[in-house]
Order: structure tokens, then C-alpha cells, then sequence
């Protein structure tokens, strides 16, 4: 800032200089030729100011007002006389006059004449020389903002300046400011190229104008802006709806939310980007949400349906930017999932009523046909949710809605529990046959096992599962130990321990019967007159893993006696305090057996071996005696003398076994309701009625679904096995009794 | 009782019954109430078996025509009630005393006229729920016997609430007679019959909620009657 100068300077002089610099400066700012001043000039010119104290740069009544000042006066005594508010008020209120003399004689009328983008640019030049000017005279009086200004609380020189601008100026022309800004953006919005920095700089006044505040902004340009896009889009966005096809319409609204964001970048206030793009978001995506995603063949059906990954993935990316976008989304793709599995029930439905009964096992009965398709469905669905939908809850949950709804369904009374237990048989009897690589077999059951999470009865698969596990390890030659162990970590996985333990179990019975075997073949080899004179492989198996079996008396035939009684010895000595119980009716047998043709070798179950070996004395037997022989019930001897009647030797399985698996899962969940609540009303001590049944239903969902009413009956039950009684006050409540 | 010892100071009350007055008083309304309980035993062993010292169902069945009152008259289980009698069919000296004394009625006659006001008193709400819990443990005859068979249990719910509940009784009891669930009723499967009586409107049964810890029987016995309806 100036230097010291004296005191007192020629007035007249300093005068003229003052003049000299008025004039040049507002030459220049008008764009008339102008040497621009230099250093001496302004120090000058400082000089002067400092000397004659401060003064506005206003024309002929600021000079005539110096005048009086001039004399004797200088910056210091200014400050102190008593007149000195009387002065710097004088000045202040000469330097906003000055200012707006300029705006008035020389910036508005020029603005007036102009129109739109012209009238714009207009606006933008005289706004920067305003600006300039304003800098320059800020400077000059410099000492009034030092003193005058915070003595008397005033908007300091530059502020006071902008004000000026936007009282005259911009007041007056706002309205048509913010039309010429608008249309512009309607232009750009349709195609056009605009002039986007000069956008930018009208912004900028906009902004600057507030002083710090963004209100002219907001309330003069943004919100006419806003009002203006919801229309544009609104328009667009019904054009789009009846005209395009979902594919086309995202991409179009994609790109424009790009656009926009784009615009806000360029030439916008960034204050304005999340207004803006809601109210994009909202017209093109919110409002014609639901037309758009039920639309007749693009709509999300059909993308789903043709496996249109990318524009699944645009259909996520955009309805996620809006509030609840993912809703109706995920309710039709609900909707969706459960129409195509109910569909592939009923298929299975009709074809299993319209074949013959068919084995339900077979590999490509209509039940298993199912579960393979089934597990196609959900291959298909989990991809979509996982990829294009990038995992979102809500897409997950709308998957598992709609598969639980269709895996609990039943197709020609086999249950959902039984068909996927079937299948899983099926995979694992292949598992030796080479017709599955091991590879192929861990993922099916890998896939299968996930259905399982969608099935209510749980108990009722592990048990059918556990039935097959016995057949599978009793008379199936194949069954590998790696891939039996699979399926019960899974089946651990999804439903706890209780099930798995016991078919666990089970294959390691099944090891352990192989290691016993061969100590007793070494036994059989160490003592050879021990030998009975047949071969035996003998299976011991612990009964609380197993499915109990019936096994009738049968007499055995003396032949198979001493079998039984050689290994009966070795087992006494090997192992003591262990009961065996002989399951003849799962044996099998291989006979010589020599036809006047030639000998054959027959397989055969003991049973059959047994009748068989009857004929070895005998030509001809009664069915009356064979029974007294054998000792077998009716049931057995038919169906035994049957298999051998016949022209091929099959051998037959029990009744159908669904019955007995149902029946006994049925006990258990008695027994399992009952333990429960036992549990809780023992800790509890007192509880109330429906906070009991819900406490029973979520503990026991892990195994199975269970039924209001049972809960109810057995809560009766223990009332009357006196573990419960109702509270004799609120008969709503039940007490443990101790 | 013994004589109590004569008081010093003056006592307003006639504590030492000397006085010949008081004695009279005393001794007449002692003999009055032994007259009353000479005449229940007398009444008592008309009607009661010699060797077993108890009315049995014989003397049950004359006693009742002698009171002109059917055996299977629900009055005669509120006597039993009032007796707080043990076992059905029998009535001991003990229970007979119990109850004739709180009727005050020492004759036939009395009695006769003592039931209708027995049957006020029963019918009071306090009253009723005990006599209704002591009619079905009255019917339980055998040794640890819980239950009572559906046709028994249906008599009993006829007896005992066809007067007050009549509509719910006929059809609770033409369901009973229908459901092939229960074989026998329960304690408290009885005791939410009057409950149910008692609170839930009928026939419109709309406040019926099978949320609560109503009895399964109920739940079903409500289904089959909204099944019924439509």
C-alpha cells in the first residue's frame, strides 16, 4: 500500500491527476483505446489519495465535493474530526452512487437492447469490466474500508459494489437471464452444441451475485430449472413408454442420466447434481416403472426368460438408484420363478398320471425328471440373481420365496422330501458305474442339497435318505464312501447333527464290517476246522443307525446253520457283551445249481436260497410244508415261491416303504414337540400360550414345519401327563410343574 | 365344655353361667340342635344299608321317590354337591349330615322344599363353576380314573349346563357324538366347555380366536361348525 507522503499537496495538482485517472480508467473499462496505467501513475495517483484523504471516483460531484475537502485535510485528521463519520458517509454513499450511475448510463441499456445469447454474453462481459471497476475503486478506497466501513457496520466495498450490480442489474433482468439460460439447455438437451462456458460464466453470476449465499441461485435459476427438466422428462419419458421396448428405453434413459450429470459438471453448480438427477431418475425410471417392467414381451419377464444378461444388469443398475426401485422388480421376478417351477410340477404331474405306475426311482420317472429340472431352474435363476443383480438381498429373498412355494409340492403322492431323496439315490448309485465322472457327481449333489433348503419336511428327507443310504450300502456293490460322506456334510450343514449322526454311522459300520470280515476269513485260514464248509461274508451292523428290519424265524437250512454258528464263535471271541440279531431277510446267496442241461450259478436271497435247498431232499413240496419247514408267514411264502415261479429270478422289494417312513417321522415329531416344550417351560417355569407355540415353531423349523394344531395337542397331552397345568388366574398362561 | 371361673370384677357379660336362667337357654338350643341331628341319623339309616353302614344306589332310588324328585335329576347332584359326597351312587352318615344340616332340613318334607333353594344357590356364579368342576369328578368312579367316556361326558354336559346353555350344549354334544379325535374327555378339556359357554358368543362364535390356549377339541368343535355354516 502507498507510501508515506507530505501532508499537504498541491491541490489543484492532485485534482487533476484524479480527473486524469477517473477518466482513464473508465475508458479502458469501456474497451476505448487507453494507455493502462502504469506503476508512477498509480502510485500517483495513491499518493494523491492518500494525501487528500479518500474520495470515490465518481465525475464531476465527487470532484466538487474534493474540493471542499481538499484544503488542509488530511487522512489522519479525517479520522479524527468530528465530522469524520459526517465525511466517510458521504463518500460511501458517493462511491455505491458512482457505481450505479455507470450501471445505469452504460451497462443496462446496452443489456436491454440485446436478446438471448447475445444478451448473455452481454451480460457476461459488462459483468466482468463491473467487476474490474469495482476491484480498482475497492483500492482507492482502500482507507474508507479500513475504517469507515467496520466503525459503522456497513457492507465493505466490494460487497457494497455487487450489490449495486444486483439491485440495478441484475433485478431487472433475471427473468430473461433465466429464460436465455433455459433454452439453451432445451437446445443442448435435444442435440444442439452450446456455448457451455458462457453458461458456466452466466452460472457463476448467479452464484456470485449471493455474496456467499446461494439463494439467487437457487431460488432465480435452479428451481425453474428443475420444474423445467421434470417436464422435458416427463414428456420424453410417456413418448419413450408406448414407442420403445424396455432394452431401448433403459439404454435411452442411461444415457441421459449421463448426460445430465455431465451438464452439471460443465457449467452447473455441483449443489445442484443430486436434485437434479432425482428428478431425472424420478420421471424416466420411477413413474413408468411398472409399465415398463411388465411390458408384453421386453419387459423383465422376457429378459429373463432369454437370458439377456446385459440388459438385466442395466434393468439393476438403474431401478437401484431409485427408492424402492427394487421392489416391484423383485416381486415379478417372484412372480416368475414360481410360475416356471409350478409349471415344470405340473408337467411332471400329467406325465406321471398318464404313464403306467412306474418304478419312482427309475432315472427317468417324472419325478426325477423334475428334480433335474428343477435344479436347471435354479442354476439359471441363481445366475441371474448373483451376476446381474449383483447379490442383493432382495433378489435373493425373491428367489427363495418362490422356490419354497414349488418345492414343497407333491407329484402322484410321492412328497417333494421323497423325490429329491430319490434323485440323490440315483446320483449316488451312478457313482460306480461310470456313467458320472466323480466331478460331475459332487456337483449334482452339491446342487441338490441346496433344494434342500427350500424344503419344509426336512426330517422327512434325511429319514427317506437314510432308507435308501441302508439299501445302498447293503446291496449296492458300488457305493463309494467319498461321496456318501458329501452329501451328509451338507445334509449337516443345512439341518445339524441330529440326522447325519446316525447315517454317518452307518458307512462307518459298513468299514468296519469290511475289516471284520477279513479277520475273520484270517481267523477261518488260522482255524480250518472251523470252516463251514460254505463261504460266508458276514456284515455286523450297530441297530440304533440303522432302519430296524422285520426278520422273521426263519429254519435255516443245516448248511447255513453251521455257517452261522462258525461265525458266531469267532465273533463271541473277538468281541464280548454284543447280542447279534440275524437279518436273514437281507441276505444273499449264491447256488450251484445243476440242471439236467448244465449247472448254473444262481444269486438269490437267503430266503429263496432256503426254499431252494428244500428241493435238494425233495422233489416235490407242498406249499404246506414248505411253510412248516421254513417257518415263514404267508406274506413271505408268496412272495418268495412267486420270484422262483417265474421265468426270471428277481428279487423283489418290500412294500412300497413311503408308509412306514411317514409313520415313523410322524412319532418322532411327537416326541421332538414334546421334548421341546418340556425344555422351554422348564427354564421359562411360566409362559403364555402363543409365546409357547412360537418358541416350539422356531426351535423346531430347522427340522421340519410344524403344525399349530400339534403343538397344541401335545401341550394338552403333557397337561394331562400333569408336566403343565394352566394358571389358574390366566388361563392363557401354563406353569411347569416340578 | 367347662365351667368358666366367676369373675372379680363386674363384667356386663353373663360370663359364669350359674344363673339357672342360661342354663335352660343353653341346654334348650343344644337340645333343639341334637333333636335336629337325632332326626338326619334317623333319616339317614332309613334309606341306609345295615351291613355297610352306607346309602347305597338302592337306598338312593327309594330316597328319591320318597322326595318325588327323579335320581337323575340334576338336584340330586347339587345334594351331592351340598353333601361334598365322594362317590357316586353312595352317600356316607358324615356327607349326609354335611348337607341336610346346611339345608336345615331334618325331614322329607323340608328337603323337598329346601331344593329350590339349593338350585338359587347353585346357579350363583361362584357356586356354579364349583359345582360344575365337582360333577365331573363326581363321575369319576374307578381308582385314578382321569377321564370320562364321550357318551357319559355328553349326559353329564346335558345335565349340568342344558338349563343355562342350552343351543351350545345341543350342538357341542351332536359334535362330540360326531368327531372320531377323542374317545374320552379330560379335566380340563371339561373345564373350557363352561368357559366356553360362558365367554363366547353363540352361534355367532365370531370372538372366538383358536390362537389362544383354547383346548383342541373347542378349535375343532368351532371349525366344524363354521364348516357347517357355509
Amino acid at each position: 500500500m502507498p507510501i508515506h507522503a507530505p501532508k499537504t499537496v498541491d491541490v489543484e495538482a492532485g485534482m487533476a491527476v484524479l480527473k486524469q485517472s477517473v477518466t482513464k480508467l473508465t475508458n479502458i473499462l469501456e474497451g476505448l483505446p487507453e494507455l493502462p496505467f502504469n506503476t508512477m501513475e498509480y502510485m500517483l495517483l495513491c499518493t494523491c489519495v492518500v494525501s487528500t484523504d479518500s474520495f470515490s471516483l465518481s465525475l464531476l460531484s465527487f470532484l466538487r465535493l474534493m474540493m471542499d475537502l481538499l484544503l488542509s485535510l488530511t487522512i489522519y485528521d479525517l479520522c479524527t474530526t468530528k465530522s469524520a463519520d459526517d465525511i466517510g458517509g458521504k463518500l460511501y454513499a458517493e462511491y455505491k452512487k458512482s457505481l450505479m450511475d455507470y450501471l445505469d448510463s452504460r451497462v443496462l441499456p446496452s443489456l436491454r437492447s440485446k436478446h438471448d445469447e447475445y444478451m448473455l454474453k452481454e451480460l457476461v462481459r459488462r459483468w466482468l469490466n463491473y467487476k474490474v471497476m469495482v476491484r480498482w475503486l475497492s483500492r482507492f478506497f482502500h482507507y474508507l474500508d479500513r475504517y469507515f466501513v467496520k466503525k459503522k457496520a456497513l457492507l465493505p466495498l466490494k460487497e457494497a459494489g455487487i450489490t449495486c450490480f444486483r439491485d440495478l442489474v441484475y433485478e431487472e433482468m433475471k427473468g430473461k437471464i433465466k429464460d436465455a439460460v433455459i433454452s439453451l439447455i432445451y437446445q443442448e438437451r435435444e442435440g444442439s452444441q452450446i456455448d457451455r462456458p458462457l453458461l458456466n460464466s452466466v452460472v457463476e453470476i448467479f452464484i456470485q451475485i449471493g455474496l456467499g449465499s446461494k439463494e439467487y441461485y437457487k431460488v432465480d435459476l435452479e428451481a425453474r430449472l428443475l420444474q423445467d427438466t421434470a417436464a422435458y422428462y416427463s414428456r420424453k419419458a410417456s413418448k419413450w413408454i408406448l414407442e420403445d421396448s424396455c432394452p431401448e428405453y433403459m439404454l435411452k434413459a442411461e444415457e441421459r442420466l449421463k448426460q445430465e450429470k455431465d451438464r452439471v459438471d460443465h457449467y452447473l453448480d455441483h449443489t445442484t447434481q443430486q436434485k437434479l438427477i432425482e428428478n431425472v431418475e424420478h420421471q424416466l425410471l420411477s413413474v413408468n416403472e411398472i409399465q415398463l417392467l411388465e411390458k408384453e414381451n421386453s419387459g423383465l419377464i422376457a429378459l429373463l426368460r432369454d437370458g439377456k444378461v446385459d440388459d438385466l444388469e442395466r434393468l439393476y443398475r438403474l431401478f437401484s438408484r431409485i427408492p424402492e426401485g427394487l421392489t416391484h422388480v423383485s416381486q415379478l421376478f417372484t412372480q416368475n420363478v414360481k410360475a416356471e417351477g409350478t409349471a415344470l410340477v405340473s408337467q411332471a404331474e400329467n406325465a406321471a398320471s398318464s404313464k403306467r405306475a412306474e418304478k419312482r426311482d427309475a432315472a427317468d420317472s417324472p419325478q426325477l425328471v423334475l428334480i433335474r429340472r428343477i435344479i436347471e431352474l435354479h442354476d439359471k435363476y441363481m445366475g441371474y440373481v448373483q451376476e446381474s443383480f449383483q447379490n442383493h438381498t432382495l433378489l435373493n429373498k425373491a428367489l427363495k420365496e418362490a422356490f419354497e412355494v414349488f418345492c414343497n409340492k407333491s407329484v402322484a403322492s410321492s412328497s417333494s422330501a421323497e423325490m429329491l431323496a430319490s434323485f440323490c439315490d440315483n446320483v449316488l448309485r451312478k457313482a460306480g458305474s461310470e456313467k458320472l465322472s466323480d466331478e460331475e457327481i459332487d456337483r449334482t449333489l452339491e446342487k441338490a442339497m441346496k433344494l434342500l433348503s427350500y424344503i419344509n419336511d426336512k426330517d422327512l428327507f434325511a429319514e427317506f435318505s437314510r432308507k435308501k443310504l441302508a439299501r445302498r450300502l447293503l446291496f449296492d456293490r458300488y457305493a463309494n464312501e467319498d461321496h456318501e460322506r458329501l452329501i451328509l456334510t451338507y445334509l449337516k450343514q443345512q439341518c445339524g447333527g441330529q440326522f447325519s449322526s446316525k447315517m454317518e454311522g452307518m458307512v462307518t459300520d459298513l468299514t468296519l464290517a469290511r475289516e471284520n470280515q477279513s479277520c475273520f476269513e484270517d481267523y477261518l485260514n488260522v482255524n480250518p476246522h472251523a470252516h463251514p464248509g460254505a463261504d460266508l461274508s458276514v456284515s455286523v451292523l450297530t441297530t440304533g443307525f440303522w432302519p430296524s428290519y422285520k426278520s422273521s424265524d426263519l429254519t435255516l437250512p443245516d448248511e447255513m446253520v453251521k455257517c452261522i454258528e462258525a461265525f458266531k464263535k469267532f465273533y463271541e471271541s473277538s468281541s464280548k457283551n454284543r447280542k447279534l440279531s440275524w437279518i436273514y431277510s437281507l441276505g444273499t446267496c449264491n447256488i450251484n445249481a445243476k440242471f439236467d442241461a448244465k449247472s448254473i450259478e444262481l444269486n438269490v436271497a437267503t430266503y429263496q436260497a432256503a426254499v431252494l435247498l428244500l428241493f435238494n431232499s425233495a422233489d416235490r413240496l407242498s406249499y404246506g410244508e414248505i411253510k412248516a419247514q421254513l417257518n415263514l408267514t404267508d406274506e413271505d411264502m408268496v412272495r418268495v415261491l412267486h420270484s422262483l415261479s417265474c421265468a426270471r429270478y428277481t428279487i423283489l422289494k418290500k412294500a412300497p416303504m413311503t408308509d412306514t417312513v411317514i409313520e415313523d417321522v410322524n412319532k418322532d415329531r411327537r416326541y421332538a414337540v414334546d421334548a421341546y416344550i418340556v425344555r422351554i417351560m422348564k427354564s421359562r417355569k411360566a409362559l403364555g400360550h402363543q409365546q409357547l407355540v412360537l418358541e416350539c415353531i422356531q426351535q423346531l423349523s430347522l427340522m421340519f414345519k410344524p403344525d399349530v394344531k400339534l403343538i397344541k395337542q401335545r401341550i394338552e397331552d403333557l397337561i394331562t401327563r400333569e408336566f403343565l397345568e394352566r394358571d389358574g388366574e390366566d388361563l392363557n398362561v401354563y406353569k411347569y410343574i416340578a | 365344655m367347662r365351667r368358666s371361673s366367676t369373675r372379680k370384677t363386674g363384667s356386663a357379660l353373663p360370663v359364669n353361667p350359674s344363673s339357672g336362667s342360661s342354663d335352660t337357654y343353653r341346654s334348650a338350643s343344644s337340645k333343639a340342635v341334637s333333636k335336629e341331628v337325632e332326626r338326619i341319623d334317623n333319616l339317614f339309616y332309613a334309606y341306609a344299608d345295615a351291613s355297610s353302614g352306607l346309602i347305597d344306589p338302592e337306598g338312593i332310588e327309594s330316597f328319591c321317590s320318597d322326595l318325588e324328585v327323579d335320581y337323575t335329576d340334576v338336584r340330586i347332584l347339587m345334594l351331592a354337591w351340598k353333601m361334598k359326597a365322594e362317590k357316586q351312587g353312595y352317600f356316607t352318615l358324615e356327607e349326609w349330615r354335611r348337607g341336610l344340616k346346611a339345608l336345615h332340613a331334618d325331614t322329607i318334607s323340608k328337603l323337598k322344599k329346601s331344593l329350590s333353594e339349593l338350585e338359587k344357590e347353585v346357579a350363583r356364579p361362584t357356586n356354579f363353576s364349583d359345582f360344575y368342576s365337582y360333577s365331573f369328578r363326581y363321575c369319576l368312579t374307578e381308582d385314578k380314573q382321569k377321564c370320562i367316556d364321550i357318551e357319559s361326558a355328553c349326559e353329564l354336559l346335558d345335565l349340568v349346563l342344558g338349563f343355562q346353555f342350552r343351543p351350545q350344549v345341543d350342538k357341542l354334544v351332536e359334535y362330540l357324538k360326531h368327531q372320531r379325535d377323542y374317545k374320552v374327555i379330560n379335566m380340563d378339556q371339561w373345564t373350557s366347555f363352561l368357559r366356553f359357554c360362558n365367554e363366547i358368543n353363540f352361534p355367532s362364535l365370531d370372538n372366538y380366536d383358536a390362537e389362544l390356549a383354547w383346548p383342541l377339541i373347542l378349535d375343532n368343535f368351532v371349525e366344524w361348525i363354521r364348516e357347517k355354516q357355509s
